[in-house]
């Protein structure tokens, strides 16, 4: 591993294949770049986490890869297919799931039927009207086994909107993990969380990255630095630098646009 | 119970019986009415009692009422399960009632042909109009529903075809036949009520068994919260024009029975008045709920009796849409949560409590 | 068609869509800043034409005086109506919008109804309008409905200069595309909203006075009116004057050829316009903004 500061070239094939990639990826929004030539990849076994100040693009890039937003320019690969014109829902079908950074749960409904629900859609039947949706076992035993892997399993059948945050912010990864993604994109999945809380979530990231891709928006550094196997920087819609979290703590340029002092 | 899951077998197995157990207290969409199936169950049966006691013009009032309670009951798909409010529902009423006046020509149809030309033509427009108007959203979405009503509209209200705005009689009334024997005469005021209780009751029971499927629980996923619908995979645009359309379908016999009913029908069953009527009717009863769609026909129709009637009313009878309109803004402003709304805070329930209290407290 | 006849068509048509821009300006403002879907807005046109007819007595021949006059009173009526009534809607949702509008125009009708009746009342045109001038043999186009078009052409230019040249229309415009910022700017946006609302009202009901000596006077002209709005909002985008502006000439043109191609159909024509923005342009024509 003898890969220059900052320029994120390891060489591949001491990585771990990279199941999603985007090259060249770029938006622009009238005139003005949110996103400018930003390549990335993630591969089964590894968190990389996307750092970077206010309005450095972190949301429109990870917008452009879960395929709400269709890129300006550059493409996106997901396990060996050119996904950039999916939509999001053939992406999420595909095992492209993603966490939002805004608590995007079913309130209304219980914790384990949020989770059965985020399930149904990878074996619909809409057809099958006769069929009672409360009878669904697959999508139960899926919505459990999800439930417990993000530490909920006691929580299920309470109205989801009565959740602690941090409980919901467990919960909206639950709904991920339900639809079985192989690659996870989770923005700011720490938001709003307390100490306890983090460390849990962080271990249960831990033990999520030996099956998934996981890619990770975070303005949490301690824990982006505690967790991540690689960290890309972004300033103002632009990659400035991407390489192993001990290379990116000393990288001069990283410090002084966005790290500051401290760390 | 046998197991029914397919590759899970090993996950489904370990702990089925502990899982299932709980799936049967499963405040799933969190919605239980008190009584569940035995309330509505009992308000048909005394509904099917009514004629013993009723003058025919009160059994007039009740199938007329009933017809509305169907009306209701599909818009009730659109809006309350699914999120969607469309302001031009009442095309498909129109359309389901001119259809069937078209199709009884001058002697008559047959019942069950009627039906399916009458829900199938509405299905045809609501198909449609939901492909393009789905395409919006919000308050686009609200416009355009009324635009494409405005449209049908006014195709019944300019073209000869349609019979203009006078509208087009119906001249005999259709009757459901096996071979040379007649088993129901539309014509018979007792067969007529029966046939709209056993159509109100089918409406029903089919929205009722469609929003515990599958499908009803996505659609309420996508009112809840469309994006992450999406982000777990769903389509939703299908969904949502499935919707429209079996709701439209469903509009469309009401529009029938209408048009059995009055014996004719005219371009005003398509207005945005309409429209509006049956979208009050929803807010009047509460939103999210079948029965609060049936209640809700029931206040409308008969508050609108009631502020026309001059017996009741005197001179106040001939501005009645001053004291309806009056009525409408105090109502919407102090119980926008309709009837159901007053009786859940009187019975002291909210509609979405967990069957299990959480044990301990949350990670 | 020989040519007079196709420029009288033209002029028509141009003539009917500014009327409707000034309408459907209102409506589309009210809907960009405020968020709130108006029904009654129709009933405001109403309003301007009922004036024009109540009016006329004491003005006679004064009609621009008659105009300014009505246009204060319907403002004045605006601002009050945002008060007491329209600053509730803003935090209830769409369907109790729809609503609470709609009773409003039930409320509205029976009013006129009281007041004026439902017979259908004619407005003669100021007589310094009257007559026209000669399009080539035959055709005559009247002088009034000349005047028509330049009113709404001066008050669309009045619109265009306020809402791109002074303060107020700047607070409009960041008002359109971000409520809460303006807000959080410190402007009194309840005063803006009165101020926006009052405006569109006097909009419609001057697009109604200068229509009434057209159309006549008649109950159920603003439930005509308020849809073709709508068609109008949705094609050119809401909160956009341009795309109403736009909007309101194409459906102008198709209305107005669509009566001299289609007869029967006429009336479809515009919403089959829709149907094809629809489908290839959802979001309307100018989108959001200006």
């Amino acid at each position: 591993m003898s890969a220059a500061i900052g320029d994120g070239s390891h060489p591949r094939e001491q990585r771990a294949a990279s199941l999603l990639e985007a090259i060249g990826l770029g938006r622009r929004f009238r005139g003005l770049a949110a996103v400018d030539n930003v390549s990335i990849d993630i591969g089964v076994g590894e968190i990389h986490a996307v750092i970077g100040t206010n309005g450095a693009g972190k949301s429109t890039l990870i917008n452009m890869l879960s395929g709400e937003l269709v890129p300006s320019a550059g493409t996106v690969r997901f396990a060996g297919h050119d996904v950039t014109r999916w939509p999001q829902p053939r992406r999420a079908r595909a095992g492209l799931g993603r966490s939002y950074q805004r608590t995007t749960i079913f309130g209304e409904f219980s914790v384990l039927e949020n989770c059965r629900l985020a399930a149904q859609a990878s074996e619909p039947r809409p057809w099958f009207v006769w069929e009672r949706a409360a009878r669904d076992w697959r999508g139960v035993a899926i919505a459990t086994r999800a439930l417990a892997a993000a530490g909920l399993a006691d929580d299920a059948g309470r109205v989801a909107s009565t959740l602690s945050h941090g409980a919901k912010r467990q919960l909206e990864i639950a709904m991920c993990l339900a639809t079985a993604p192989r690659a996870l994109l989770l923005d700011e999945p720490l938001a709003g969380m307390g100490a306890e809380e983090t460390g849990r979530m962080l271990a249960l990231l831990s033990e999520l990255k030996k099956t998934h891709a996981i890619l990770l928006v975070e303005h949490d550094m301690d824990a982006v630095f505690r967790v991540a196997d690689r960290i890309t920087v972004m300033v103002n819609g632009q990659v400035i630098a991407s390489d192993v979290p001990e290379r990116i703590r000393i990288d001069p340029a990283v410090r002084l646009a966005y790290l500051g002092n401290g760390h | 119970m046998a197991s029914d899951g397919t590759g899970d077998e090993g996950i489904v197995a370990s702990g089925v019986d502990g899982v299932r157990a709980e799936v049967g207290t499963l405040p799933d969409i969190g919605r239980r009415e008190a009584g569940g199936w035995l309330v509505p169950a009992a308000a048909a049966l005394a509904v099917a009692a009514l004629p013993l006691v009723l003058s025919p013009y009160g059994q007039d009032v009740v199938v007329r009422i009933a017809i509305y309670a169907i009306f209701a009951l599909s818009l009730e798909l659109l809006v309350g399960a699914t999120g969607l409010v469309s302001l031009g529902h009442a095309a498909f009423l129109g359309i389901g009632a001119y259809v069937a006046v078209l199709a009884s020509g001058d002697s008559g149809a047959s019942l069950a042909l009627l039906v399916a030309m009458a829900m199938a033509a509405a299905a045809a427009y609501a198909l449609v109009v939901g492909t393009l108007s789905l395409r919006t959203r919000g308050v686009y979405f609200i416009m355009v529903t009324l635009a494409f009503a405005q449209m049908a509209y006014f195709v019944v209200h300019d073209t000869k075809a349609a019979g203009g705005s006078d509208g087009i009689f119906l001249y005999v009334k259709p009757t459901l036949a096996i071979g040379a024997t007649t088993l129901l005469d539309l014509g018979q005021r007792a067969s007529f009520y029966y046939t709209v209780l056993a159509a109100l009751v089918a409406t029903y029971a089919f929205i009722a068994l469609l929003l515990g499927s599958r499908f009803g629980h996505a659609l309420a996923g996508i009112r809840v919260n469309e994006q992450r619908m999406r982000a777990a995979g769903f389509s939703t645009t299908p969904y949502k024009l499935a919707a429209f359309t079996v709701a439209g379908a469903l509009a469309g016999l009401a529009g029938l029975l209408l048009a059995v009913k009055d014996g004719a029908v005219n371009p005003e069953l398509l207005s945005w008045h309409e429209s509006g009527a049956v979208l009050l009717m929803l807010i009047f009863g509460g939103i999210g709920s079948l029965r609060g769609a049936v209640l809700g026909a029931v206040a409308f129709t008969l508050l609108k009796e009631l502020f026309q009637s001059e017996a009741l009313l005197g001179p106040l009878a001939s501005h009645w849409q001053l004291t309806l309109g009056l009525t409408i803004i105090a109502f919407v402003a102090a119980l926008p949560r309709g009837l159901i709304g007053l009786g859940a805070r009187v019975r002291g329930l909210t509609s979405n409590r967990a069957a299990r209290p959480a044990p301990g407290g949350s990670t | 068609m020989d040519t007079a006849t196709f420029l009288v068509q033209c002029l028509n048509a141009v003539q009917y869509g500014l009327l409707l821009f000034l309408v459907a300006s209102g409506l589309t403002l009210i809907f960009g800043i405020m968020g709130v879907i108006n029904l009654a807005h129709g009933s405001f046109y109403m309003l301007g034409a009922y004036l024009a007819f109540a009016l006329a007595p004491w003005f006679g021949d004064w009609f621009v005086t008659r105009l300014v006059v009505g246009v204060a009173l319907a403002a004045l009526f605006g601002y009050v109506l945002e008060w007491i009534f329209f600053s509730f809607l803003y935090e209830r949702d769409h369907l109790q919008q729809v609503l609470l509008t709609y009773a409003l125009i039930l409320v509205f009708e029976e009013v006129r109804s009281l007041a004026f009746g439902n017979d259908v009342h004619g407005v003669t045109a100021p007589g310094w309008l009257t007559g026209g001038f000669r399009l080539g043999g035959l055709m005559e186009y009247p002088w009034y409905r000349v005047f028509a078009s330049v009113a709404c052409l001066v008050v669309a230019l009045a619109l265009y200069a306020v809402v791109n040249r002074t303060r107020l229309g700047m607070m409009i415009r960041a008002g359109a595309s971000n409520r809460d910022m303006v807000r959080g700017l410190g402007v009194d946006i309840r005063r803006l909203y009165r101020i926006v609302f009052a405006g569109g009202v006097a909009l419609a009901a001057l697009a109604g006075m200068i229509a009434a000596p057209l159309s006549s006077v008649y109950p159920g002209m603003g439930s005509s009116v308020l849809i073709i709005c709508f068609v109008v909002v949705v094609i050119g985008g809401i909160g956009s004057i341009t795309g109403a502006l736009i909007a309101s000439l194409l459906v102008g043109f198709v209305d107005t050829f669509g009566k001299v191609f289609f007869a029967e159909w006429s009336g479809v024509g515009v919403y089959v316009l829709m149907a094809i923005v629809l489908v290839w342009r959802p979001e309307g024509l100018m989108k959001r903004g200006f």
